[in-house]
């Protein structure tokens, strides 16, 4: 009898591998769930210590402390939380609306030249200045970089849906469910809406980083969220000053556990992507 | 019933005319066979006369009326190619109630096994894929089939067992066939009546 392989053996192995993709997608979001929760349940409020400012990573602070003393883990909880929820809630909604506008566009011809004239009139304006004065516009703070956020990407994927989209319609199934007497809403809702969806899901999560990156860099220049609140955007952007006195851990860590979240993200996407896919479904 | 197709003309673009006033005309009741060579305009022909292709010369009518657009279409298509007419994210039982949900005598007729159902279009072969989209076509509201080279794919045996469940559930219910091959021998056991396609084609 040949050797199992790894993931064969053990704790997993009376599983099949839908199980444990679902397993997977279980796990990492509940690891995503316990650092938002975790995030708004603990107090940004911290109290300064200048007595324990600036210590290098120990036990008793993790992450160590910044130029005031407060306790590097505690922020970057806190800043983490607060990036998913604004990444999770601004990808969500451009997703929405790039869905949107991706069936008005494959409505008539009239609607597709709009939607395309739309998509050339966002795409022509610089990101970050799109994003500046959407978030002005909200008012600033968490809701406005959102708004801005979700009002600034939805531009890619919405290209990427209108062409899939086209494609389709274009299809024998299509025409033959319109000989069938199925009428367009129908149409959409079972036959385009199934085969896009996974495209809809990756492009979720490709805005997710973007979302992130631009909510610190609009913070950093000051239309975002106020210094008070520790996204980290923010964290990142003051360690900046800190960097060249030696102080690495203020950067290093909050970074890395950026890119696990990310990460994280990602892999929820792919095996998402497993689930939906029917050609891969039996792999 | 009386399918009607007259003085129909049609090309893709204006440089070369493919349809050129073909009149053709079908009782319900019959079965005609329709052969002609590679690209002669066979299958356009077919889907001007099921509803898919709109901007042609000519009318096509069912007793003398317009067919209407919105509804049911009566005149249905079956495609040589059934892979393509088959939303890749359905299972196979929505891809035949989409049209209606035929009855277990029926699906054992076409030698539908009731496993199947459960499947993506992918794991069936172009054999089990047709005898879906036939089925499919064979709504009650159907009154004429078209059928675009539906077995070539097939082997003879089980071209004799489709074309025989076909034959039979069209003769009892009445419904016409038009049946296109380049496959003589085919059509000459099937067909009550066989046209010539290049001699229609007034081109």
């Amino acid at each position: 009898m040949s050797e199992l392989p790894w993931y064969n053996r053990g704790l997993f192995s009376n599983l099949n591998l839908r199980q444990k993709t679902i397993l997977t997608i279980a796990l990492t979001g509940l690891i995503l769930l316990i650092i938002f929760i975790s995030g708004l349940l603990t107090n940004a409020n911290l109290p300064t210590d200048f007595s324990i400012k600036m210590q290098p990573p120990s036990f008793q602070h993790l992450f160590g402390t910044d130029w005031m003393g407060r306790d590097m883990f505690t922020r970057t909880i806190k800043g983490l939380s607060l990036s998913i929820m604004i990444g999770l809630v601004s990808s969500i909604l451009s997703s929405i609306i790039a869905t949107i506008l991706a069936f008005i566009a494959s409505t008539n011809k009239f609607c597709d030249e709009f939607v395309s004239w739309l998509i050339d009139l966002f795409a022509s304006i610089p990101h970050i200045l799109l994003i500046m004065m959407i978030s002005i516009g909200f008012g600033k703070g968490a809701f406005g970089v959102m708004m801005a956020v979700a009002f600034s990407h939805w531009v890619n994927l919405t290209r990427v849906l209108r062409a899939e989209v086209l494609q389709i319609n274009t299809s024998e199934y299509v025409a033959l469910s319109k000989r069938f007497g199925k009428s367009k809403l129908w149409i959409a809702k079972e036959h385009i809406l199934p085969l896009v969806l996974s495209q809809i899901f990756v492009g979720t999560l490709l805005v997710f980083p973007h979302a992130i990156m631009h909510e610190s860099s609009v913070t950093f220049l000051g239309f975002g969220l106020s210094p008070h609140e520790p996204a980290i955007g923010i964290i990142l952007s003051e360690s900046m000053t800190y960097l060249a006195m030696g102080a690495w851990w203020l950067a290093f860590f909050p970074g890395l556990a950026l890119l696990i979240v990310v990460l994280l993200f990602d892999i929820i996407g792919d095996n998402l992507k497993r689930l939906f896919d029917p050609s891969e479904a039996n792999n | 019933m009386e399918l009607k197709a007259e003085n129909i003309s049609f090309s893709y673009n204006k440089k070369r005319q493919i349809l050129k006033d073909v009149s053709l005309s079908l009782n319900s009741n019959q079965i005609i066979g329709l052969i002609g060579d590679s690209g002669s305009g066979k299958s356009t022909l077919c889907k001007i006369m099921a509803g898919y292709i709109s901007h042609y010369k000519g009318s096509v009518t069912l007793d003398g009326n317009k067919i209407p657009d919105k509804d049911f279409y009566p005149v249905q298509l079956i495609f040589q190619h059934p892979e393509k007419t088959m939303n890749p994210k359905w299972k196979m039982k929505k891809v035949l109630n989409e049209s209606w949900t035929p009855t277990q005598d029926l699906k054992d007729t076409f030698g539908l096994k009731d496993n199947w159902l459960t499947r993506w279009p992918n794991e069936l072969s172009g054999g089990e894929l047709q005898r879906f989209s036939i089925l499919r076509a064979l709504n009650p509201k159907t009154k004429f089939i078209i059928a675009d080279e539906i077995s070539t794919m097939l082997d003879a045996v089980t071209q004799v067992q489709i074309w025989d469940a076909l034959i039979s559930h069209c003769r009892a219910n009445d419904i016409g066939i038009l049946a296109v091959s380049h496959d003589p021998e085919l059509l000459e056991v099937v067909c009550d009546d066989i046209l010539m396609f290049n001699e229609i084609n007034n081109l």
